[in-house]
């Protein structure tokens, strides 16, 4: 209890805050509406009013709670206005990157840590990269591949991929550096060949690492296959869903899109660590 | 008696080298690939490269030539190219792979390479990566003109660059509103803020508990969504862009500060405790100097971020200046080298931001193990 009360106290303060500040900065407008429709209402039936706007500045947590339950829940998932159909489509493209970016990712390690002279070329690359706004080239990415043609999921893929690779190969040449010089010498004078070596030491010890840049790793992703969606036009996808409600000012349906891509992004961070965790214990990882 | 002794590279690119010959002409059109006589000496200068290096001479020559026959080669390639583009043969490619494998081996010797001086040392550090680098763009450039490719699709290196300096001036004008208005204010206080409200956690245990988790849970959420929002409230002037920055620079701060403040030592807490020093003399000489490597790991992560979300807001609206409208602009309408121009420079304010950082960092905490080097 005494670990969950500070931190619902927050999520209180904040709600509350939201409350404040929905009132705050729908009341001029509403003033406005309410001097021309002529109407003078008391002060509880205003801010009433403030937080039951169609489209508000700041929409109500309760607004966006219901808009949230209605596209979730009460419609068909095929429905263009499911929010569950626009998450799937993110979700595919994210999971798709995500593979591809981890495997890509695993195997530059993997490069990096049997070939030296990769290790030298390679790895300043791929600190440098990290200081490059990667993103800025997805809408670039996504149009150059409509324009031979190749739509849908794999451009947005693409991106994530490229997000999503670079965690995991720096934490996995750390993971696969990790073992002690001392195990290292061991596997030595088993006469261990190299490639023993990467099955029994390296690969094993660099299990924790490998997860736990994967759950950095797919939270690019989903970022990177959010970003993706931007440029296609507002098609399909939390993304698309972002940049509909901000063409024509639709605050509450801009709010559901960021609770469905915050949940879609703390259900995949939870699967990864706790498939992470399930992996460990197969492999006799004890609790220290 | 010398002996041959050629290493799997210099084997390969002898034997794309020759297949080269067999299948000439390299190129077609009224390309200088398409006679024999300037195909020959790259051939020639391709096996003589490979020869000298399986030789095993001392390192130096080895490399020496290695560097000349590769280089040499893709010189004259790209030149030899110009146009006959899109007519290239098979052995224009087999010379290209024969020239990159040399290069291989050319970093190959390079890494192997244990020089007795710290000052050559570090310049094969330096070299070995660079070299990495201009071959990619060697390689770019030799295949998307030999090969054709789209000038939609990939442009060649040599046509991003002609653009990037054609276009300085509208280049300055993004990079003015984008990095200098945008990312440089929402930068500065959200880490402020981020920074502020984890001196609060740290002095209040309740606060800590509670904004800790938030902070971890938040920063893997897409918090890049907000900036529709953002637009919305504060207009499409930078304004709303610094807005998307600082909300992205908080919680990295919070999160590492909080961190940092806790990794001084129970012993060294203890001493100053001697000393009956107050909670603000802890802070100020002690635990705020520990915390520094935290911290700065924080604004290296905070730079990358902040010039993502100045960027990508853009996409939702702007004046018609800074670097995402233009990106999104341009490639509406498919003028691809200005987008590549654009990141090649979004790129280049990212590396000097970070490395800004990183000097900072190597100024203010010389004192830790990384940097004293042991």
């Amino acid at each position: 209890m005494s670990k969950y009360l500070p931190v619902l106290t927050i999520l209180a303060g904040i709600v509350a805050v939201w409350y404040v500040g929905v009132y705050v900065m729908n009341a001029p407008f509403q003033q406005k509406l309410n001097e021309r429709a002529g109407a003078e209402p008391t002060f509880v039936e205003f801010v009433g009013q403030t937080m039951s706007q169609p489209k508000p500045t700041l929409p109500a947590p309760h607004q966006v709670a219901v808009n949230f339950f209605e596209n979730t829940f009460l419609r068909k998932v095929t429905s263009g206005r499911s929010l569950v159909y626009h998450s799937w489509v993110t979700l595919s493209s994210t999971l798709l990157g995500f593979l591809f970016g981890t495997v890509l990712g695993i195997l530059i390690a993997v490069g990096i840590v049997h070939v030296l002279a990769l290790d030298r070329s390679l790895m300043p690359w791929i600190i440098a990269s990290q200081t490059i706004p990667i993103l800025a080239l997805a809408p670039m990415i996504v149009v150059v591949f409509a324009a031979i043609g190749l739509t849908g999921l794999i451009p947005k893929a693409l991106i994530s991929t490229y997000l999503s690779f670079f965690p995991v190969a720096v934490g996995m040449v750390k993971g696969l550096r990790s073992p002690e010089t001392a195990y290292l010498d061991l596997m030595h004078t088993y006469n261990a060949s190299r490639s023993d070596v990467f099955w029994k030491l390296r690969l094993p010890a660099s299990v924790p690492f490998l997860f736990a840049s994967m759950k950095v790793a797919v939270a690019a992703s989903l970022v990177g296959a959010i970003v993706g969606e931007l440029p296609t036009g507002a098609v399909a996808g939390i993304g698309a869903k972002l940049l509909g409600g901000s063409y024509y000012s639709q605050t509450i349906d801009i709010f559901a899109a960021l609770v469905a891509g915050s949940i879609v992004a703390v259900l995949l961070v939870t699967t990864v660590g706790f498939v992470g965790r399930m992996t460990e214990r197969a492999m006799g990882v004890r609790p220290a | 008696m010398m002996h041959l002794r050629p290493s799997w590279q210099a084997l390969l690119a002898i034997l794309a080298a020759v297949a080269a010959l067999i299948m000439l002409p390299a190129a077609g059109g009224a390309a200088a690939m398409s006679g024999s006589g300037f195909a020959l000496s790259a051939i020639a200068l391709l096996l003589a490269g490979a020869l000298v290096t399986s030789l095993r001479l001392r390192p130096m020559v080895s490399a020496v030539a290695l560097f000349v026959a590769a280089h040499g080669t893709a010189w004259m390639l790209i030149t030899g190219i110009a146009g006959g583009e899109g007519t290239a043969g098979a052995a224009y490619f087999l010379m290209l792979i024969a020239a990159w494998l040399l290069a291989w081996q050319l970093v190959t010797v390079l890494s192997g390479m244990r020089p007795a001086s710290t000052f050559s040392n570090y310049g094969i550090r330096l070299i070995v990566p660079a070299l990495f680098g201009i071959w990619i763009l060697i390689l770019w450039e030799a295949i998307v003109r030999g090969a054709g490719v789209p000038f939609i699709l990939l442009p060649p290196p040599s046509a991003i660059g002609a653009r990037l300096v054609n276009s300085i001036p509208i280049l300055a004008a993004d990079v003015n509103q984008t990095i200098f208005k945008a990312v440089l204010a929402g930068y500065v206080m959200g880490c402020g803020a981020g920074f502020a409200a984890a001196v609060l956690a740290d002095r209040f245990l309740f606060l800590r508990r509670g904004l800790l988790p938030i902070g971890n849970m938040v920063s893997a959420l897409p918090i890049i969504g907000i900036a529709p929002i953002m637009v919305m409230w504060f207009g499409f002037d930078w304004q709303s862009k610094a807005a998307v920055v600082v909300v992205m620079t908080f919680f990295p701060m919070l999160v590492n500060t909080v961190a940092g403040l806790a990794a001084s030592g129970s012993m060294e807490r203890d001493l100053m405790r001697t000393y009956a020093s107050s909670y603000w003399q802890t802070l100020l000489k002690l635990r705020l100097p520990a915390a520094a490597p935290f911290i700065f790991n924080a604004l290296k992560i905070n730079s990358t971020l902040a010039l993502i979300g100045a960027i990508v807001a853009e996409f939702f609206g702007t004046p018609v200046v800074g670097m995402g409208f233009r990106i999104s602009t341009e490639v509406g309408r498919m003028n691809v080298d200005m987008v590549w121009a654009e990141i090649a420079v979004a790129a280049l304010a990212g590396s000097v931001f970070y490395g800004a950082i990183a000097l900072a960092e190597r100024a203010v905490t010389f004192w830790h193990p990384s940097i004293r080097g042991g």
